[in-house]
């Protein structure tokens, strides 16, 4: 992938860069950087999270579990797309169809034991992934007092994800919530339904591509407008 | 009139018509009141007894339930979308109305996830790690407090309900002279705290402690020795370890199963591994032993808010990092929290930079390196868990919380299906649902 928004030379201030590059915090104050434009008028650009192939040892119990995992489920080479390791959180890409596999490992393997799926959460990543709903499972096991997170990509037009709440029940709301907001497509869930939207709802507001709908406010004579129309500082 | 709903005869006083009304004939001839007694009602969404709205389809055969069926979402307000267009900081003031009796809990999960995020854990000064402490296990009092009144109301003890507000307020004082507001505070915001604590609030605190085991002992006169308590409460919606790991509930409701399973023990934050403290458990799983593990919490949290005073060094209650830090020295005025005068004063008349600071800090905000994290607190419910991503810019790119209120109604049906209709009323009050929290 490749940066959206590359640092002209001389933007930089060329204070200490603490984080990795694709981000463009740590530069300077407030990381100005690009055309230093901070008049807002710029328009709200969105910017691509970072993709960081960490080096093995990933730190602490990260290891294990990668390791066990890998051992545990045959396939392993074929569903892990790839590994991000950040703040200390594994996260294991997967794919798509292979999610629910990966889970019924993850719950059973003795070495692994990810007994409790805490969350599962959508995350719209418009204009950074050619997949860009990604479906967040937050896997906790009780044994080991670990956790490791779990995403999936999927396409808008191809939305399929297979329901993992066979494995975990508790998945099961949490999906119909994903669905809602994001309109991923959870196969094999008993009840696919909408949970917090009205039933005849058009659209998944949690997408990025889903307008807020605000109205501008009169105050004291000035028209302040809806938070999605402000301006923004780049 | 037309004659299908008023047939008419001619009478020596003049025409009398006879009004019969629809087809109501033949709807209730239909059914046979005797043999089929199914019925399908819908409990909610505005009920007293549902805890806010949440609305329950219930299909019986007489008194007895057969299936159950949770229906939220009429307090969905989009608050997970909102943040998306606020900056990180203000994001604080969205998530504590959520879960509205846990709004410290709420403030306390976004801090550490967007802390978290900023790699800046170690930074967060003593003083606002313990004020934190002290806070939220106020908050867990108070909100254990709240579940004794309703549900002591819902079962018919009306008197605990005003047992229970009554003693609640006085933790919101507490709240409403450390942060101005008695609910929804952003008092716990990404780099410490909104202000320091006055002495007051000490003070205060101090004679609730003293103040509250009195009352406890009343609550427990009250309800642990009464018949109609034990026959509203043992055995009824028993949900074993099992279940409640397979449906993901957590909090109270799974240490009553017995497994002691109590993040601030197993997953350590805010330093809770140096307080001392007990994880009640119960064994019989069933709205009893829920009733007694939030009785014993109250006093655990009692125990830690004790320490957590004793600890109370003087110090900062922000992060050194002044491009993190909230600029203005905040203080509680006649009016509530606002910018203190001598701040005003400096940025206004004295310092063109701290103005230009102050204003590009509140206005833009700070940026947050891209990546996601998940953090999770025990909150008086259950896990609370905030999946934060950014993008690296000053704005959330996404914040999902994991609302232990949302998660834990999924087990509704599980302990109400087969039961009477009145344990729905008790079962669906022991989870401790808060709607504000569970729809966001």
């Amino acid at each position: 992938m490749t940066d959206v928004n590359p640092v002209p030379a001389g933007a930089s201030t060329g204070a200490p860069a603490e984080y990795p590059p694709s981000t463009r915090a740590g530069k300077g104050l407030f990381g100005v950087a690009g055309t230093g434009d901070t008049s807002g008028f710029g328009g709200l650009v969105r910017q691509r999270p970072p993709v960081v192939t960490p080096p093995r040892p990933f730190g602490g119990y990260l290891d294990e579990v990668y390791d066990a995992l890998e051992e545990a489920y045959p396939q392993f080479g074929d569903a892990i797309e790839r590994v991000d390791v950040h703040r200390g959180e594994l996260t294991l890409h997967i794919a798509p169809e292979r999610i629910a596999e990966v889970c019924r490992v993850m719950r059973d393997d003795p070495a692994l034991r990810f007994e409790l799926c805490s969350s599962v959460s959508g995350v719209d990543y418009l204009g950074s992934d050619e997949r860009r709903l990604h479906v967040a499972y937050q896997l906790t096991s009780m044994t080991f007092r670990r956790r490791v997170r779990l995403e999936v990509g999927v396409t808008p037009d191809a939305p399929e994800v297979p329901s993992v709440t066979s494995i975990y029940p508790t998945a099961d709301w949490q999906e119909r919530e994903t669905y809602d907001m994001f309109g991923v497509i959870f196969v094999g869930h008993p009840n696919l339904t909408r949970i917090l939207m009205p039933d005849d709802w058009e659209g998944h507001p949690q997408r990025k591509d889903y307008p807020l709908g605000g109205v501008p406010v009169e105050y004291k004579g000035a028209e302040i407008p809806p938070p999605d129309a402000r301006r923004t500082y780049q | 009139m037309t004659q299908s709903y008023a047939a008419s005869r001619d009478t020596t006083e003049g025409k009398v018509f006879t009004v019969t009304g629809g087809d109501w004939d033949q709807v209730t001839s239909g059914i046979d009141p005797l043999t089929d007694e199914r019925i399908v009602v819908n409990m909610g969404p505005q009920h007293p007894s549902t805890h806010g709205v949440l609305r329950l389809v219930l299909e019986l055969e007489g008194e007895t339930v057969t299936e159950a069926r949770p229906v939220i979402g009429y307090l969905h307000t989009g608050i997970e979308k909102s943040i998306e267009y606020r900056n990180w900081v203000q994001g604080s003031t969205f998530v504590t109305r959520m879960d509205y009796l846990a709004p410290m809990h709420n403030e306390l999960g976004y801090a550490l996830a967007v802390e978290k995020l900023l790699g800046i854990e170690e930074q967060i000064t003593e003083r606002a790690t313990t004020i934190r402490v002290l806070m939220t296990e106020l908050n867990r009092i108070s909100s254990h407090l709240v579940w004794l009144a309703t549900t002591g109301m819902e079962l018919g003890a009306i008197s605990m309900m005003l047992y229970g507000f009554r003693e609640r307020e006085y933790i919101l004082d507490i709240f409403e002279e450390a942060s101005g507001l008695r609910m929804n505070h952003a008092y716990i915001r990404p780099g410490g705290l909104a202000q320091d604590i006055p002495d007051s609030v000490v003070r205060k605190t101090r004679e609730f402690l003293t103040y509250l085991p009195k009352k406890l002992k009343e609550y427990e006169d009250m309800l642990s020795g009464q018949p109609i308590w034990h026959e509203r409460t043992k055995g009824v919606a028993v949900l074993d370890v099992t279940g409640c790991l397979a449906l993901g509930i957590t909090g109270p409701v799974l240490r009553a199963a017995g497994l002691g399973w109590d993040l601030r023990k197993t997953m350590p934050y805010l330093g809770y591994e140096t307080y001392d403290f007990e994880v009640p458990t119960a064994t019989t799983a069933d709205v009893w032993g829920r009733y007694e593990v939030r009785l014993a919490e109250i006093r655990e949290s009692m125990k830690i808010v004790e320490q957590a005073l004793d600890r109370l060094k003087p110090g900062p209650v922000v992060i050194a990092d002044k491009k993190i830090a909230w600029p203005a020295q905040l203080a509680i005025g006649v009016d509530g929290m606002g910018n203190s005068l001598e701040h005003v004063a400096k940025i206004m008349g004295q310092s063109m930079e701290s103005l230009i600071h102050h204003f590009k800090l509140v206005t833009e905000g700070f940026r947050v390196p891209a990546g996601q994290v998940y953090v999770s607190i025990e909150a008086p419910r259950g896990e609370l868990g905030v999946h934060a991503v950014s993008d690296g810019g000053t704005r959330p790119y996404r914040v999902h919380y994991r609302e232990p209120s949302f998660v834990n109604l999924q087990a509704i049906p599980a302990m109400a299906e087969g039961a009477l209709l009145a344990d729905v009323i008790a079962g669906g009050a022991s989870l401790d649902p808060v709607m504000g929290g569970c729809d966001r």
